[in-house]
């Protein structure tokens, strides 16, 4: 990642973080079949930066972006968005949390097929009731490269396209955090490319903050700082990372599976 | 194959459940009827032989038929041979009885029973001094003028004590009788919930005949002899008005007129519940559909493996085979909870079913169950055969292979030509059974069309749904996502509402048309009648004089009806008072006037037609008492129910008549209607409970409460085929839920709140319903409207009348059904795991 404008990310990071996990417990289950998913798990994840979580299956990574994102409970600890506390808002406040400060991007694009593309993009705010600011809207359907498609349905586009709707849609709210499920998991490489650009570029260009959780190496290579999780703990972190020294290290968690 | 179709009906239990609730209702209506009528019927049966066993052979009148009836013939059965009767070789004992209306009075000073099956006969004691048809419970038999005997059921209705005072009537004044005695008997009437008075002989006679006569003579046979051979001997001695009848052909007469009356009932309530079973095949046909569609993978893998396209059909029939047998089998128990259940209601109505044990016969129990399993297998028949077109190689794409979805063309081609023809036949409908058929095709091509009206139905309600915003835009698009389960879950729906609105148009218009013929020829303000039965006896001629001498009577008229031969044939003139009868109607003259004196007669067009009258024709008249007369026609006029025929002046009439009995009285007075005058009319004629004072007002109510009440009897039976097209909802909006978990899940990740998707979901449920209820009232108009065409024909004042108001509730219970079939849905959508719901399978 040498052509990032390192001095720009450095001025942001000094302010508050966009979301912040402490000691952040959940546990599944109880007695004998009791499951810990996460465990008093501490991280931050700074403002316009791009986040990868890794680890290997079971490791809590996807279990730690539902927490965070509010999609989940938590067993202990806190969780904040901004300076908002999760673990004392109840399912509604949860809910409008997660409509005004929080995009969403899944692995299975989930669009509405009733829906063409473009209101799809806008659905977050026509659940909110407001009026889409018509000038981002714009910049947003620019960045993803969707204007010739707008009035298309999910069915009538390619899978990459269906997930740049769903990028779209999660940037249009101008959320303070994009949360992102192995958006790459249903693309061919070459799409799965396209979108991590976007997702890159909507850093870069738009000051986005993004949290994805992955587990393939290359998808890693396009954040800025990679967090790795095993067995609901943070073991490494890694700054600027390429596709290769995330596999090394992915490795690593292999040979030692393998070895324990 | 068995194995797997059974493990599928466990499988899906939950969602089956509402398929078998469908079918469930539907049988259990057809059991409960089935055992309902035969349980009435087999108590009825028992209870009317037992009321014949006193009565080997019956004489009653005979009248004479055509050429050899003389007017006014109402022969009676002497005391002569009565005597002669009980003296034929063979007879043990012979009784004659005396009957007509006795109307009693409750309390109150209403009528008891409002008139309905009040019957007044004699008590006829026997050689020891008793009448066996009539065990005394407590008290003694009347002996004398004043006294009377009521049956136990009544006294025990009217509160009635032994030395009580009872006012009564038969037709004239009203009787005060001292309660003598009360009794039980096994009288049809009676235990058919009807009233029964006991005179002494001669008293009954006064009342009803004349001294020394009867209406019929029982004879019981002594032992050893047969009935035929009574009967032999009695027709011996039997004058040529008279005829005889044994007691067993009395019997199985009765006995026949009970299992026909039955029947009908029976046939009608079938109907009801045939549509509710017909309601549920589009709810079996739905869920199935579903059913399949969701597990397209499993069974391309049984092709895949192997299975034969036959087998696959077969598996999802015997699966419907286990669906419709349970079914079946709890729909049957049911339905018999509901024989018991309605005979208990009948009971406590008032109308009395004889005790008797419940019988579930086994052509009911193999009835319902047939029923129930041909219905769920017919229905699941498509979707089977739809599976079985499944092709092997879904079992392979890993994208879940949704059926492609069909062109509707076809299907809009052929729903299209199907109702145009039935609209066509019905407007141009010549006839009932024409008009049934275009109404049927008009009605299936609307069901195959429903898909395609779907859509832009739907569509219109869009600028309502904007008000809830993103739920109400979802909610509409979901609604027209699958045209296909849409329309036949509101197609559901449409049918009860069809056939409600049909109704209700039809009964509010002929209503209407009814109380124009009724109310609009009248002048008089108040109509003074015989109440109930009593209505066939006529009021006493006592009754019009006591009026006409009231200071604030103007004018009144009696309607006086008398048989005599007119030309050929017999008919029936009517007296009236000449010189007020046109104060007291409104008749619209053709021709003529309205003045009528001495021998002259006006004619309503119709009769004047038949005979071939005109104005001035000179007609030929036989009274009763075979005097002869020759009447004028001066007038004819536009007839109506009320006032129709030949009416002449009484002076002309009276004279000849043996006895005189006025239909009704017309009344006009001076201050119009009000509660005074009522009260002074009523205070006139002594507080006659039989006799009712009616305004044009209460005319109109009294034929609005009988449309009424049969039209709340056609609601209560067509609200089973409602309750079945509510599960269909339910149903359709389960599997709808069920189907986009992940659409929900991502939608309340993407911040919709539970509230917005418990409203997503009911909004999309009150749009199909109101889609369905649109659908029905819209066709039900129009039905009722060609059905009205013809019904024109016969009622000259019919007029199609839309009840809006009833139209409006119509819709508002269509939305209803909307609301609470999504109750369930909706809360299940809210809860839905989100977390599982978004995981990408």
């Amino acid at each position: 990642m040498t052509t990032s404008p390192s001095g720009a990310q450095t001025a942001v990071r000094t302010s508050a973080p966009a979301a912040r996990a402490t000691d952040l417990t959940k546990v599944y289950g109880q007695g004998e079949t009791q499951v810990v998913a996460l465990d008093a798990v501490s991280v931050e994840f700074h403002r316009a930066e791009f986040t990868a979580i890794m680890g290997p299956s079971g490791s809590g990574k996807s279990t730690l972006m539902h927490c965070m994102a509010g999609l989940d409970s938590v067993s202990s600890g806190s969780a904040r968005i901004g300076d908002i506390e999760l673990t004392s808002l109840n399912d509604k406040k949860l809910t409008k949390l997660r409509r005004d400060k929080i995009g969403f991007i899944f692995q299975a694009f989930n669009l509405l097929p009733t829906l063409n593309a473009l209101e799809n993009i806008t659905l977050p705010m026509d659940i909110a009731g407001r009026k889409p600011d018509a000038k981002w809207l714009e910049t947003v359907v620019e960045t993803v490269g969707l204007s010739g498609r707008l009035k298309h349905r999910p069915n009538q586009l390619s899978g990459g396209q269906q997930q740049r709707v769903a990028v779209a849609r999660a940037l249009a709210g101008r959320p303070e955090i994009m949360f992102a499920d192995e958006p790459t998991g249903n693309l061919d490489s070459r799409s799965g490319a396209e979108v991590l650009g976007f997702l890159r570029n909507s850093v870069r260009e738009l000051g986005q903050t993004v949290v994805m959780v992955t587990h393939d190496p290359v998808a890693a290579s396009y954040a800025d700082r990679v967090v790795f999780l095993a067995d609901g703990r943070i073991v490494d972190e890694m700054r600027q990372p390429t596709a290769e020294a995330v596999l090394d290290r992915m490795k690593r968690f292999d040979a030692k599976g393998r070895t324990s | 194959m068995f194995r797997t179709a059974l493990r599928n009906v466990l499988a899906h239990k939950a969602r089956l459940l509402m398929t078998v609730l469908a079918v469930l209702l539907g049988v259990a209506f057809v059991s409960g009827t089935l055992v309902f009528t035969s349980t009435v019927s087999d108590a009825y049966q028992k209870s009317s032989q037992k009321g014949f066993t006193g009565i080997d052979v019956a004489i009653t009148p005979h009248r004479a038929k055509g050429e050899d009836r003389q007017p006014g013939d109402i022969p009676n059965l002497s005391q002569a041979l009565l005597d002669k009767a009980a003296k034929v070789p063979g007879a043990a004992s012979v009784s004659g009885s005396v009957h007509g209306f006795a109307g009693i009075a409750d309390k109150d000073g209403k009528l008891l029973g409002e008139g309905f099956n009040s019957t007044g006969s004699n008590y006829y004691p026997g050689s020891n001094g008793q009448d066996a048809r009539y065990p005394m419970k407590s008290g003694r038999a009347p002996r004398a003028p004043g006294e009377v005997a009521l049956d136990q059921r009544t006294a025990d209705r009217g509160g009635f004590k032994l030395g009580d005072t009872i006012r009564m009537s038969v037709s004239g004044p009203v009787l005060s009788q001292k309660l003598t005695g009360i009794f039980t008997t096994d009288d049809g009437n009676v235990a058919a919930g009807g009233s029964l008075a006991l005179f002494d002989t001669r008293t009954a006679q006064q009342l009803y005949t004349k001294p020394g006569e009867f209406s019929e003579i029982d004879v019981k046979a002594a032992p050893g002899t047969s009935q035929d051979a009574l009967k032999a001997e009695l027709d011996k001695l039997l004058p040529k008005d008279a005829q005889t009848t044994t007691g067993k052909k009395l019997a199985d007469d009765q006995a026949k007129a009970i299992a026909d009356g039955s029947s009908t009932m029976r046939t009608v309530m079938l109907v009801f519940a045939g549509i509710a079973l017909f309601v549920g095949i589009f709810i079996i046909a739905n869920t199935f559909t579903m059913l399949i569609a969701q597990r397209t993978k499993e069974l391309a893998l049984m092709r895949a493996v192997g299975a034969s396209r036959r087998q696959i059909t077969r598996s999802v029939l015997i699966e419907a085979f286990v669906v419709g047998a349970v079914a079946g089998v709890t729909g049957l128990l049911a339905g018999i909870g509901i024989g018991a259940g309605l005979r208990a209601l009948l009971n406590n109505t008032g109308a009395v079913v004889p005790d008797g044990p419940l019988v579930i016969s086994p052509s009911t129990v193999v009835t319902s169950l047939a029923v129930g399993i041909l219905v769920t297998m017919l229905a699941a028949w498509l979707p089977g055969r739809r599976a079985a077109k499944i092709p092997p190689v879904a079992a392979m794409n890993s994208v879940h292979a949704v059926a492609t979805t069909r062109s509707l063309v076809v299907r809009n081609s052929i729903g299209g030509v199907l109702a145009a023809a039935g609209a066509a036949l019905t407007i141009t409908a010549g006839s009932k059974s024409m008009l049934g058929l275009g109404a049927g095709l008009l009605l299936i091509g609307v069901f195959v069309l429903t898909p395609l009206l779907s859509r832009p139905l739907i569509a219109a309600a869009a600028p309502l749904l904007r008000v809830f915003g993103i739920s109400g835009k979802l909610a509409r698009q979901n609604a027209v996502r699958n045209p296909r389960r849409t329309a036949a879950t509101a197609s559901a729906l449409m049918i009860g509402l069809t056939l409600i609105t049909g109704l209700t148009v039809i009964a509010g218009s002929v209503q209407s048309a009814i109380d124009k013929l009724a109310t609009d020829a009248l002048r008089a303000d108040y109509v003074v009648s015989m109440a109930g039965e009593g209505g066939g006896m006529g009021l006493s001629p006592e009754v019009d004089k006591k009026l006409a001498a009231l200071p604030e009577v103007t004018a009144s008229s009696p309607l006086r009806s008398t048989e005599a031969r007119v030309g050929s044939d017999l008919h029936s003139l009517t007296g009236v008072n000449g010189d007020s009868f046109a104060k007291l109607t409104k008749l619209h003259f053709v021709s003529g006037s309205d003045q009528l004196t001495g021998r002259q007669a006006i004619v309503d067009d119709h009769t004047a037609k038949d005979f071939g009258w005109k104005l001035g024709s000179s007609v030929n008249v036989t009274f009763q008492d075979g005097k002869r007369d020759k009447l004028t026609i001066t007038g004819l006029f536009d007839g109506n129910r009320m006032i129709r025929g030949i009416m002449v002046d009484n002076s002309v009439v009276t004279p000849h008549m043996s006895e005189v009995r006025d239909m009704q009285v017309m009344v006009k007075t001076k201050s119009g209607t009000s509660e005074a005058t009522k009260r002074s009319l009523t205070k006139a004629l002594g507080d006659n409970p039989a006799i009712q004072i009616q305004d044009k007002n209460d005319i109109s109510n009294a034929i609005a409460q009988g449309i009424n009440l049969l039209l709340n009897v056609l609601y209560a039976l067509l609200a089973m085929a409602v309750i079945v097209a509510v599960l269909g909802v339910v149903n359709t909006l389960a599997m709808s839920v069920f189907e986009r978990q992940q659409e929900i899940g991502m939608l309340r990740a993407i911040g919709l709140d539970r509230k917005g998707i418990k409203r997503m979901v009911r909004l999309e449920s009150l749009v199909i319903s109101l889609f369905g209820g649109v659908l029905g009232i819209g066709l039900g108009v129009f039905f009722g409207w060609a059905a009205g065409e013809q019904i024109k024909g016969g009622l000259a004042t019919y007029e199609l009348v839309l009840p809006w108001g009833r139209m409006g509730i119509f819709l508002l219970l269509a939305g209803l059904v909307g609301m609470l079939a999504a109750l369930w849905p909706a809360r299940r959508a809210a809860r839905m795991n989100m977390l599982s719901a978004i995981k990408a399978d």
